[in-house]
Protein backbone atom coordinates (compact mmCIF):
# COMPACT_ATOMS: atom_id res chain seq x y z
CA UNK A 1 0.00 0.00 0.00
CA UNK A 2 1.57 3.40 -1.01
CA UNK A 3 1.63 5.87 2.12
CA UNK A 4 -0.74 8.59 1.58
CA UNK A 5 0.64 11.91 3.45
CA UNK A 6 -1.54 14.44 1.83
CA UNK A 7 -4.21 14.52 4.70
CA UNK A 8 -1.65 15.02 7.34
CA UNK A 9 -0.20 18.03 5.13
CA UNK A 10 -3.86 19.29 4.89
CA UNK A 11 -4.12 19.66 8.78
CA UNK A 12 -0.52 21.07 9.13
CA UNK A 13 -1.46 23.80 6.21
CA UNK A 14 -4.94 24.33 7.86
CA UNK A 15 -3.31 24.51 11.38
CA UNK A 16 -0.50 26.99 10.35
CA UNK A 17 -2.75 29.44 8.85
CA UNK A 18 -5.67 29.25 11.68
CA UNK A 19 -2.84 30.08 14.15
CA UNK A 20 -1.36 32.70 12.02
CA UNK A 21 -4.59 34.61 11.53
CA UNK A 22 -5.85 33.47 15.25
CA UNK A 23 -2.32 35.17 16.24
CA UNK A 24 -3.09 38.56 14.57
CA UNK A 25 -6.59 39.06 15.42
CA UNK A 26 -6.38 37.38 19.11
CA UNK A 27 -3.51 39.76 20.31
CA UNK A 28 -5.40 43.27 20.44
CA UNK A 29 -8.60 41.44 21.91
CA UNK A 30 -6.54 39.65 24.64
CA UNK A 31 -4.50 42.68 25.38
CA UNK A 32 -7.45 44.94 25.30
CA UNK A 33 -9.32 41.99 27.64
CA UNK A 34 -6.77 42.31 30.54
CA UNK A 35 -6.15 46.29 30.45
CA UNK A 36 -9.92 47.27 30.62
CA UNK A 37 -12.68 47.97 33.51
CA UNK A 38 -15.85 47.83 30.89
CA UNK A 39 -18.95 46.31 32.08
CA UNK A 40 -18.65 44.77 28.86
CA UNK A 41 -15.91 42.39 29.48
CA UNK A 42 -17.86 39.25 30.77
CA UNK A 43 -20.01 38.82 27.87
CA UNK A 44 -17.09 39.57 25.28
CA UNK A 45 -15.10 36.52 27.46
CA UNK A 46 -18.39 34.64 27.12
CA UNK A 47 -18.58 34.81 23.86
CA UNK A 48 -14.93 33.72 23.72
CA UNK A 49 -15.01 31.06 25.67
CA UNK A 50 -18.10 29.86 23.71
CA UNK A 51 -16.54 27.01 21.45
CA UNK A 52 -14.88 25.29 24.55
CA UNK A 53 -18.10 24.18 25.66
CA UNK A 54 -20.58 24.23 22.29
CA UNK A 55 -20.36 20.48 20.94
CA UNK A 56 -18.39 21.03 17.40
CA UNK A 57 -21.70 20.39 15.69
CA UNK A 58 -23.25 23.43 16.57
CA UNK A 59 -20.46 25.28 16.29
CA UNK A 60 -20.17 23.48 12.57
CA UNK A 61 -24.02 23.72 11.82
CA UNK A 62 -24.39 27.66 12.37
CA UNK A 63 -20.86 28.09 10.57
CA UNK A 64 -22.23 25.90 7.31
CA UNK A 65 -25.67 27.57 8.24
CA UNK A 66 -24.23 31.54 7.51
CA UNK A 67 -21.88 30.81 5.24
CA UNK A 68 -23.52 28.64 2.74
CA UNK A 69 -24.44 30.37 -0.70
CA UNK A 70 -28.08 30.90 0.69
CA UNK A 71 -26.77 33.01 3.31
CA UNK A 72 -26.42 36.43 2.72
CA UNK A 73 -22.77 36.37 3.76
CA UNK A 74 -22.16 33.34 1.27
CA UNK A 75 -23.92 35.07 -1.41
CA UNK A 76 -21.86 38.37 -1.24
CA UNK A 77 -18.86 36.71 -1.60
CA UNK A 78 -19.65 34.17 -4.06
CA UNK A 79 -21.08 37.37 -6.26
CA UNK A 80 -18.39 39.73 -5.54
CA UNK A 81 -15.52 38.15 -5.07
CA UNK A 82 -16.69 34.48 -6.79
CA UNK A 83 -15.09 32.63 -3.59
CA UNK A 84 -17.25 29.90 -2.01
CA UNK A 85 -16.72 29.96 1.88
CA UNK A 86 -17.94 26.41 2.51
CA UNK A 87 -16.73 22.46 1.53
CA UNK A 88 -13.50 23.76 0.42
CA UNK A 89 -10.12 25.13 2.49
CA UNK A 90 -11.51 28.31 2.92
CA UNK A 91 -14.26 27.52 4.73
CA UNK A 92 -11.67 25.10 6.84
CA UNK A 93 -9.51 27.67 7.86
CA UNK A 94 -12.79 30.08 8.75
CA UNK A 95 -14.39 27.58 10.86
CA UNK A 96 -11.15 26.46 12.34
CA UNK A 97 -10.38 30.05 13.53
CA UNK A 98 -14.05 30.41 15.02
CA UNK A 99 -13.32 26.81 16.51
CA UNK A 100 -9.78 27.55 17.89
CA UNK A 101 -10.00 31.28 19.03
CA UNK A 102 -10.49 30.46 22.87
CA UNK A 103 -7.56 28.75 22.64
CA UNK A 104 -5.40 31.47 21.44
CA UNK A 105 -6.93 34.59 23.48
CA UNK A 106 -7.19 32.81 26.79
CA UNK A 107 -3.32 31.95 27.90
CA UNK A 108 -2.42 35.05 26.08
CA UNK A 109 -5.19 37.53 28.19
CA UNK A 110 -4.12 35.36 31.21
CA UNK A 111 0.20 36.06 30.88
CA UNK A 112 -1.04 39.58 30.10
CA UNK A 113 -2.94 39.61 33.29
CA UNK A 114 0.02 38.14 35.71
CA UNK A 115 2.39 40.92 34.66
CA UNK A 116 2.65 43.92 37.00
CA UNK A 117 0.64 46.17 36.63
CA UNK A 118 3.40 48.88 37.15
CA UNK A 119 5.83 47.88 34.66
CA UNK A 120 2.71 48.88 32.60
CA UNK A 121 2.37 52.10 34.09
CA UNK A 122 6.17 52.29 33.94
CA UNK A 123 6.69 52.06 30.21
CA UNK A 124 3.86 54.69 29.69
CA UNK A 125 5.40 57.22 32.47
CA UNK A 126 8.73 56.61 30.47
CA UNK A 127 6.57 58.10 26.96
CA UNK A 128 5.65 54.85 25.58
CA UNK A 129 2.07 54.75 23.80
CA UNK A 130 0.15 51.09 23.94
CA UNK A 131 1.44 49.56 21.16
CA UNK A 132 4.90 50.40 21.86
CA UNK A 133 4.21 48.65 25.68
CA UNK A 134 2.51 46.01 24.35
CA UNK A 135 5.07 44.93 21.48
CA UNK A 136 8.28 45.86 23.68
CA UNK A 137 7.12 45.03 27.41
CA UNK A 138 4.67 43.36 27.46
CA UNK A 139 4.81 40.37 25.43
CA UNK A 140 8.45 40.04 25.87
CA UNK A 141 7.56 39.25 29.42
CA UNK A 142 4.64 36.68 28.68
CA UNK A 143 7.43 34.48 26.22
CA UNK A 144 5.59 31.04 28.03
CA UNK A 145 1.96 32.73 27.53
CA UNK A 146 2.44 33.24 23.83
CA UNK A 147 4.35 29.86 23.05
CA UNK A 148 1.85 28.09 25.12
CA UNK A 149 -1.05 29.81 22.96
CA UNK A 150 0.57 28.86 19.13
CA UNK A 151 1.54 25.73 20.14
CA UNK A 152 -1.90 24.59 22.14
CA UNK A 153 -3.93 26.57 19.11
CA UNK A 154 -1.64 24.69 16.53
CA UNK A 155 -2.10 21.23 17.91
CA UNK A 156 -6.50 21.61 18.39
CA UNK A 157 -6.49 22.43 14.83
CA UNK A 158 -4.80 19.67 14.01
CA UNK A 159 -7.07 17.83 16.66
CA UNK A 160 -10.38 18.87 15.32
CA UNK A 161 -13.36 17.05 13.83
CA UNK A 162 -16.73 17.46 13.86
CA UNK A 163 -16.28 21.12 12.49
CA UNK A 164 -14.36 20.59 9.69
CA UNK A 165 -16.24 17.30 8.78
CA UNK A 166 -19.48 19.65 8.68
CA UNK A 167 -18.07 22.63 6.99
CA UNK A 168 -15.33 20.92 4.83
CA UNK A 169 -16.90 17.81 3.93
CA UNK A 170 -14.43 15.17 2.96
CA UNK A 171 -12.80 15.71 -0.12
CA UNK A 172 -9.43 14.33 -0.58
CA UNK A 173 -6.30 16.74 -1.30
CA UNK A 174 -8.82 20.22 -0.12
CA UNK A 175 -10.32 19.21 3.08
CA UNK A 176 -9.62 15.47 4.05
CA UNK A 177 -7.43 16.31 6.89
CA UNK A 178 -5.56 13.45 9.71
CA UNK A 179 -8.67 13.17 11.73
CA UNK A 180 -11.17 12.45 9.18
CA UNK A 181 -9.11 10.16 7.11
CA UNK A 182 -8.74 7.89 10.18
CA UNK A 183 -12.55 8.18 10.52
CA UNK A 184 -12.79 7.00 7.34
CA UNK A 185 -10.56 4.13 7.97
CA UNK A 186 -12.13 3.22 10.56
CA UNK A 187 -15.91 3.28 8.76
CA UNK A 188 -14.56 0.83 5.99
CA UNK A 189 -12.53 -1.20 8.62
CA UNK A 190 -9.34 -0.72 7.28
CA UNK A 191 -7.57 -0.91 10.67
CA UNK A 192 -3.94 -0.92 9.55
CA UNK A 193 -3.96 2.42 8.14
CA UNK A 194 -6.27 3.90 11.39
CA UNK A 195 -3.41 2.45 13.17
CA UNK A 196 -0.52 4.17 11.26
CA UNK A 197 -2.22 7.60 10.90
CA UNK A 198 -3.62 7.34 14.73
CA UNK A 199 0.35 6.63 15.63
CA UNK A 200 1.44 9.27 14.03
CA UNK A 201 -0.80 11.73 15.48
CA UNK A 202 -0.21 10.64 18.90
CA UNK A 203 3.19 11.31 18.70
CA UNK A 204 3.74 14.61 16.75
CA UNK A 205 0.69 15.84 19.96
CA UNK A 206 3.40 14.67 22.60
CA UNK A 207 6.59 15.75 20.61
CA UNK A 208 5.26 19.19 20.31
CA UNK A 209 3.59 19.00 24.07
CA UNK A 210 6.72 18.01 25.62
CA UNK A 211 8.83 20.68 23.53
CA UNK A 212 6.30 23.60 24.81
CA UNK A 213 6.64 21.97 28.57
CA UNK A 214 10.64 21.97 28.22
CA UNK A 215 10.16 25.37 27.18
CA UNK A 216 8.56 26.58 29.98
CA UNK A 217 10.19 25.12 32.45
CA UNK A 218 13.35 26.34 31.18
CA UNK A 219 12.06 30.16 31.22
CA UNK A 220 10.73 29.61 35.21
CA UNK A 221 14.19 28.34 35.90
CA UNK A 222 15.77 31.51 34.33
CA UNK A 223 13.49 33.59 36.45
CA UNK A 224 11.79 35.48 33.36
CA UNK A 225 8.61 37.51 34.21
CA UNK A 226 9.58 37.85 37.47
CA UNK A 227 10.97 40.68 39.71
CA UNK B 1 6.47 76.40 40.75
CA UNK B 2 3.50 73.66 40.81
CA UNK B 3 -0.03 73.91 41.91
CA UNK B 4 -1.90 71.30 42.80
CA UNK B 5 -5.78 71.54 43.17
CA UNK B 6 -7.35 68.32 42.86
CA UNK B 7 -10.98 66.65 44.33
CA UNK B 8 -11.24 62.96 44.06
CA UNK B 9 -13.70 60.11 45.58
CA UNK B 10 -11.67 57.28 47.13
CA UNK B 11 -13.01 53.97 48.19
CA UNK B 12 -11.08 53.81 51.29
CA UNK B 13 -9.98 51.30 53.73
CA UNK B 14 -12.73 53.40 56.08
CA UNK B 15 -15.19 53.51 53.82
CA UNK B 16 -15.66 56.97 51.33
CA UNK B 17 -13.76 59.53 51.66
CA UNK B 18 -12.80 62.66 49.71
CA UNK B 19 -8.97 63.11 48.71
CA UNK B 20 -9.30 66.83 48.58
CA UNK B 21 -5.79 68.61 47.97
CA UNK B 22 -4.71 71.71 47.60
CA UNK B 23 -0.97 72.75 47.85
CA UNK B 24 1.60 74.95 46.18
CA UNK B 25 5.27 73.27 45.30
CA UNK B 26 8.33 75.07 44.76
CA UNK B 27 10.58 74.45 42.13
CA UNK B 28 13.20 72.31 43.33
CA UNK B 29 12.10 71.49 46.40
CA UNK B 30 12.51 67.80 48.17
CA UNK B 31 9.03 67.10 49.64
CA UNK B 32 8.27 64.26 51.49
CA UNK B 33 4.36 63.43 51.99
CA UNK B 34 3.49 61.29 54.78
CA UNK B 35 0.39 59.93 56.88
CA UNK B 36 -1.35 56.84 57.84
CA UNK B 37 -2.07 54.33 54.95
CA UNK B 38 -5.16 54.45 53.08
CA UNK B 39 -4.76 59.03 53.68
CA UNK B 40 -4.07 58.99 49.70
CA UNK B 41 -1.04 60.01 50.00
CA UNK B 42 -0.26 57.20 46.59
CA UNK B 43 -3.28 58.26 45.03
CA UNK B 44 -2.11 61.98 44.65
CA UNK B 45 0.92 60.72 43.34
CA UNK B 46 -0.72 58.58 40.62
CA UNK B 47 -3.00 61.46 39.60
CA UNK B 48 0.10 64.07 39.73
CA UNK B 49 1.60 61.17 37.00
CA UNK B 50 -1.55 60.91 35.07
CA UNK B 51 -1.82 57.46 36.27
CA UNK B 52 -5.43 58.25 37.91
CA UNK B 53 -8.13 60.13 37.27
CA UNK B 54 -9.75 62.89 39.38
CA UNK B 55 -13.68 64.04 39.69
CA UNK B 56 -12.37 67.99 39.31
CA UNK B 57 -9.20 69.59 39.54
CA UNK B 58 -6.04 71.34 37.92
CA UNK B 59 -2.50 70.83 37.93
CA UNK B 60 -0.32 73.09 36.61
CA UNK B 61 3.45 72.94 36.33
CA UNK B 62 5.68 75.81 35.36
CA UNK B 63 2.89 77.78 34.27
CA UNK B 64 2.10 75.03 31.53
CA UNK B 65 -1.61 72.63 32.55
CA UNK B 66 -1.32 69.53 32.74
CA UNK B 67 -4.92 68.65 34.51
CA UNK B 68 -8.11 71.58 34.11
CA UNK B 69 -11.11 69.96 35.23
CA UNK B 70 -14.12 71.82 35.79
CA UNK B 71 -17.50 72.32 34.54
CA UNK B 72 -16.39 73.55 31.01
CA UNK B 73 -12.75 71.95 30.72
CA UNK B 74 -12.10 68.57 30.41
CA UNK B 75 -8.69 68.46 29.95
CA UNK B 76 -6.10 65.81 31.25
CA UNK B 77 -2.49 65.45 29.14
CA UNK B 78 -2.13 62.04 29.46
CA UNK B 79 0.71 60.09 31.39
CA UNK B 80 3.32 59.66 28.41
CA UNK B 81 3.53 63.59 28.13
CA UNK B 82 3.75 64.60 31.68
CA UNK B 83 7.53 64.60 32.18
CA UNK B 84 7.42 63.05 35.12
CA UNK B 85 9.94 60.38 36.58
CA UNK B 86 8.16 57.61 38.71
CA UNK B 87 9.86 54.94 41.64
CA UNK B 88 7.45 52.27 42.34
CA UNK B 89 7.58 50.88 45.57
CA UNK B 90 7.76 47.30 43.79
CA UNK B 91 11.03 48.67 41.11
CA UNK B 92 8.48 47.93 38.32
CA UNK B 93 11.63 46.89 36.28
CA UNK B 94 11.15 45.80 32.14
CA UNK B 95 12.47 42.42 33.36
CA UNK B 96 12.86 41.38 29.38
CA UNK B 97 15.96 44.04 29.20
CA UNK B 98 18.57 44.21 30.87
CA UNK B 99 19.75 46.82 33.32
CA UNK B 100 21.44 49.85 30.48
CA UNK B 101 18.56 48.72 28.34
CA UNK B 102 15.95 49.72 31.08
CA UNK B 103 17.35 53.27 30.86
CA UNK B 104 18.02 53.44 27.00
CA UNK B 105 14.31 52.48 26.54
CA UNK B 106 13.24 55.85 28.08
CA UNK B 107 15.32 57.59 25.89
CA UNK B 108 18.75 56.93 23.84
CA UNK B 109 20.92 58.57 25.68
CA UNK B 110 23.81 56.26 26.32
CA UNK B 111 26.09 59.33 27.63
CA UNK B 112 23.55 60.34 30.59
CA UNK B 113 22.52 56.08 30.92
CA UNK B 114 26.02 55.41 31.61
CA UNK B 115 26.41 58.54 33.92
CA UNK B 116 23.15 57.97 35.58
CA UNK B 117 24.77 54.05 36.54
CA UNK B 118 27.76 55.12 37.80
CA UNK B 119 26.28 57.71 40.00
CA UNK B 120 24.37 54.97 41.77
CA UNK B 121 27.31 52.74 41.68
CA UNK B 122 25.84 49.89 38.64
CA UNK B 123 27.68 50.58 35.78
CA UNK B 124 29.85 47.05 36.02
CA UNK B 125 25.85 45.54 36.22
CA UNK B 126 24.98 47.15 33.36
CA UNK B 127 24.53 44.03 31.30
CA UNK B 128 22.82 42.06 33.71
CA UNK B 129 18.81 41.61 34.24
CA UNK B 130 17.00 42.65 36.83
CA UNK B 131 15.78 39.25 37.74
CA UNK B 132 19.75 38.51 39.29
CA UNK B 133 19.51 41.76 40.77
CA UNK B 134 18.95 42.50 44.94
CA UNK B 135 16.48 45.08 45.73
CA UNK B 136 18.38 47.96 46.70
CA UNK B 137 20.40 47.27 43.24
CA UNK B 138 17.11 46.95 41.68
CA UNK B 139 15.31 50.19 43.46
CA UNK B 140 18.90 52.32 42.15
CA UNK B 141 18.22 50.60 38.51
CA UNK B 142 14.75 52.18 39.15
CA UNK B 143 15.74 55.40 40.37
CA UNK B 144 18.14 56.34 37.88
CA UNK B 145 15.43 55.09 34.78
CA UNK B 146 13.08 57.59 36.60
CA UNK B 147 15.68 60.20 36.23
CA UNK B 148 16.61 59.11 32.36
CA UNK B 149 13.90 62.00 31.32
CA UNK B 150 15.00 64.77 32.87
CA UNK B 151 11.97 65.00 34.36
CA UNK B 152 10.03 68.06 35.54
CA UNK B 153 9.05 66.17 38.93
CA UNK B 154 9.95 63.20 40.50
CA UNK B 155 7.82 60.99 42.65
CA UNK B 156 8.68 58.44 44.85
CA UNK B 157 6.77 56.20 45.90
CA UNK B 158 7.76 54.67 49.64
CA UNK B 159 10.94 53.53 47.66
CA UNK B 160 12.74 52.26 50.61
CA UNK B 161 10.51 50.58 52.50
CA UNK B 162 10.94 46.87 51.30
CA UNK B 163 14.78 47.72 51.73
CA UNK B 164 16.88 46.75 55.24
CA UNK B 165 18.03 49.87 57.01
CA UNK B 166 21.35 49.66 56.21
CA UNK B 167 20.45 49.53 52.52
CA UNK B 168 18.16 52.60 53.43
CA UNK B 169 20.46 54.94 54.70
CA UNK B 170 23.06 53.95 51.52
CA UNK B 171 20.12 54.87 49.21
CA UNK B 172 18.88 57.75 51.04
CA UNK B 173 22.07 59.11 50.01
CA UNK B 174 22.07 58.53 46.52
CA UNK B 175 18.60 60.35 46.32
CA UNK B 176 19.91 63.19 47.98
CA UNK B 177 23.15 63.62 45.69
CA UNK B 178 20.58 63.00 42.72
CA UNK B 179 18.33 65.35 43.82
CA UNK B 180 21.75 68.09 44.18
CA UNK B 181 22.59 66.99 41.26
CA UNK B 182 19.95 67.46 39.01
CA UNK B 183 17.66 69.84 41.01
CA UNK B 184 14.37 67.53 40.25
CA UNK B 185 11.49 69.04 42.34
CA UNK B 186 10.64 65.63 44.08
CA UNK B 187 8.12 64.38 45.79
CA UNK B 188 8.42 61.50 47.88
CA UNK B 189 5.83 58.94 50.01
CA UNK B 190 7.84 58.15 53.27
CA UNK B 191 6.75 56.93 57.31
CA UNK B 192 10.24 56.92 58.22
CA UNK B 193 10.96 60.49 60.04
CA UNK B 194 14.19 59.59 59.79
CA UNK B 195 14.50 59.26 56.19
CA UNK B 196 12.17 62.29 55.88
CA UNK B 197 14.03 64.54 57.75
CA UNK B 198 17.04 63.56 55.85
CA UNK B 199 15.76 64.14 53.01
CA UNK B 200 13.50 66.74 52.98
CA UNK B 201 13.00 70.57 53.24
CA UNK B 202 8.99 70.25 53.99
CA UNK B 203 6.95 67.71 55.17
CA UNK B 204 2.80 67.56 54.20
CA UNK B 205 0.30 65.09 56.55
CA UNK B 206 -2.45 63.51 54.93
CA UNK B 207 -5.23 62.17 57.37
CA UNK B 208 -8.09 60.89 55.46
CA UNK B 209 -7.46 63.12 51.95
CA UNK B 210 -6.86 66.27 53.50
CA UNK B 211 -3.75 67.85 54.28
CA UNK B 212 -3.49 68.46 58.19
CA UNK B 213 -0.03 69.29 58.83
CA UNK B 214 2.56 71.13 56.20
CA UNK B 215 5.12 72.63 56.97
CA UNK B 216 8.52 72.80 57.96
CA UNK B 217 10.55 69.38 58.69
CA UNK B 218 11.60 70.39 62.06
CA UNK B 219 7.98 72.23 62.86
CA UNK B 220 6.47 69.05 61.80
CA UNK B 221 8.33 66.24 62.97
CA UNK B 222 9.85 67.02 66.36
CA UNK B 223 6.49 66.21 68.83
CA UNK B 224 7.65 68.54 71.26
CA UNK B 225 4.66 69.84 73.26
CA UNK B 226 4.33 72.27 75.89
CA UNK B 227 7.23 72.66 77.61
CA UNK B 228 8.52 69.18 77.07
CA UNK B 229 11.74 68.95 75.56
CA UNK B 230 12.42 65.65 75.03
CA UNK B 231 9.55 63.45 73.54
CA UNK B 232 8.81 60.49 71.66
CA UNK B 233 5.95 58.37 70.94
CA UNK B 234 5.33 54.62 71.88
CA UNK B 235 3.35 52.15 72.36
CA UNK B 236 2.57 50.68 75.79
CA UNK B 237 3.06 46.84 75.71
CA UNK B 238 2.98 45.94 79.29
CA UNK B 239 2.85 47.08 82.78
CA UNK B 240 3.90 45.03 85.61
CA UNK B 241 4.46 45.08 89.55
CA UNK B 242 7.76 45.28 90.80
CA UNK B 243 7.86 45.00 94.43
CA UNK B 244 6.28 48.69 95.43
CA UNK B 245 6.30 50.05 92.04
CA UNK B 246 4.55 49.93 88.40
CA UNK B 247 6.67 49.61 85.77
CA UNK B 248 5.32 49.92 81.80
CA UNK B 249 7.31 48.37 78.92
CA UNK B 250 7.02 51.28 75.97
CA UNK B 251 8.12 50.71 72.58
CA UNK B 252 9.30 53.62 70.83
CA UNK B 253 10.59 52.94 67.25
CA UNK B 254 12.32 49.58 67.48
CA UNK B 255 13.37 49.55 71.32
CA UNK B 256 11.91 48.90 74.18
CA UNK B 257 12.21 51.36 77.51
CA UNK B 258 10.93 50.27 80.76
CA UNK B 259 9.67 53.33 82.68
CA UNK B 260 8.25 53.75 86.22
CA UNK B 261 4.52 54.40 86.17
CA UNK B 262 2.53 55.80 89.67
CA UNK B 263 -0.29 53.99 90.73
CA UNK B 264 -2.79 56.31 89.17
CA UNK B 265 -1.04 56.01 85.80
CA UNK B 266 -1.07 52.31 86.23
CA UNK B 267 -4.70 52.47 86.82
CA UNK B 268 -5.53 54.67 84.15
CA UNK B 269 -3.32 53.53 81.24
CA UNK B 270 -3.93 50.43 79.65
CA UNK B 271 -2.17 47.80 77.00
CA UNK B 272 -1.99 49.01 73.58
CA UNK B 273 -2.44 52.36 74.67
CA UNK B 274 -0.21 55.00 72.29
CA UNK B 275 1.72 57.53 75.18
CA UNK B 276 3.78 60.30 74.96
CA UNK B 277 6.88 59.81 77.16
CA UNK B 278 8.67 62.89 77.94
CA UNK B 279 10.66 64.62 80.81
CA UNK B 280 11.65 68.29 81.42
CA UNK B 281 14.50 68.29 83.31
CA UNK B 282 16.89 66.60 81.58
CA UNK B 283 20.42 65.93 80.76
CA UNK B 284 20.47 63.57 78.09
CA UNK B 285 23.44 61.64 77.52
CA UNK B 286 24.61 60.79 73.68
CA UNK B 287 27.23 58.27 73.01
CA UNK B 288 28.32 56.38 70.25
CA UNK B 289 26.82 52.61 69.77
Amino acid sequence: MEFDFEPFLISFKLASFTTLILFVVSLPLAWYLSQTDSKFKPFIEAVTALPIVLPPTVLGFYILYSLSFNSPIGAFFEDTFGIKLVFNFTGLVIASCFYSLPFMVQPLQSGFESLQKSMLEASYICGKGKLETLFKVALPNIKPAVITAIVVTFAHTVGEFGVVLMVGGSIPGETKVASVAIYEFVEILDYKSAHIYSAIMVAISFLVLLLVYLFNYKQKRKGFGKL
Amino acid sequence: MININILKKLHGTVGQMDLNVDIEIEQGSFVALSGESGSGKTTLLRILAGLEDVKSGTIKVDNESWLEKNGQNNFSLSAQKREIGFVFQEYALFTNMTILNNLLYVRKDLNLALKLLEMVDLKELKDRYPSSLSGGQKQRVSLARALMRKPKILLLDEPLSALDPAMRTKLQQEILSLHKEFKTTTIMVSHDPSEIYRLSNRVIVLQNGKVVNDGNVKDVLLRTTGSLKFSFEGELLDIYKLDVLNVGVVSIANQLVEVVLDSIEAKELKIGDIVNIGTKAFSPILSKS
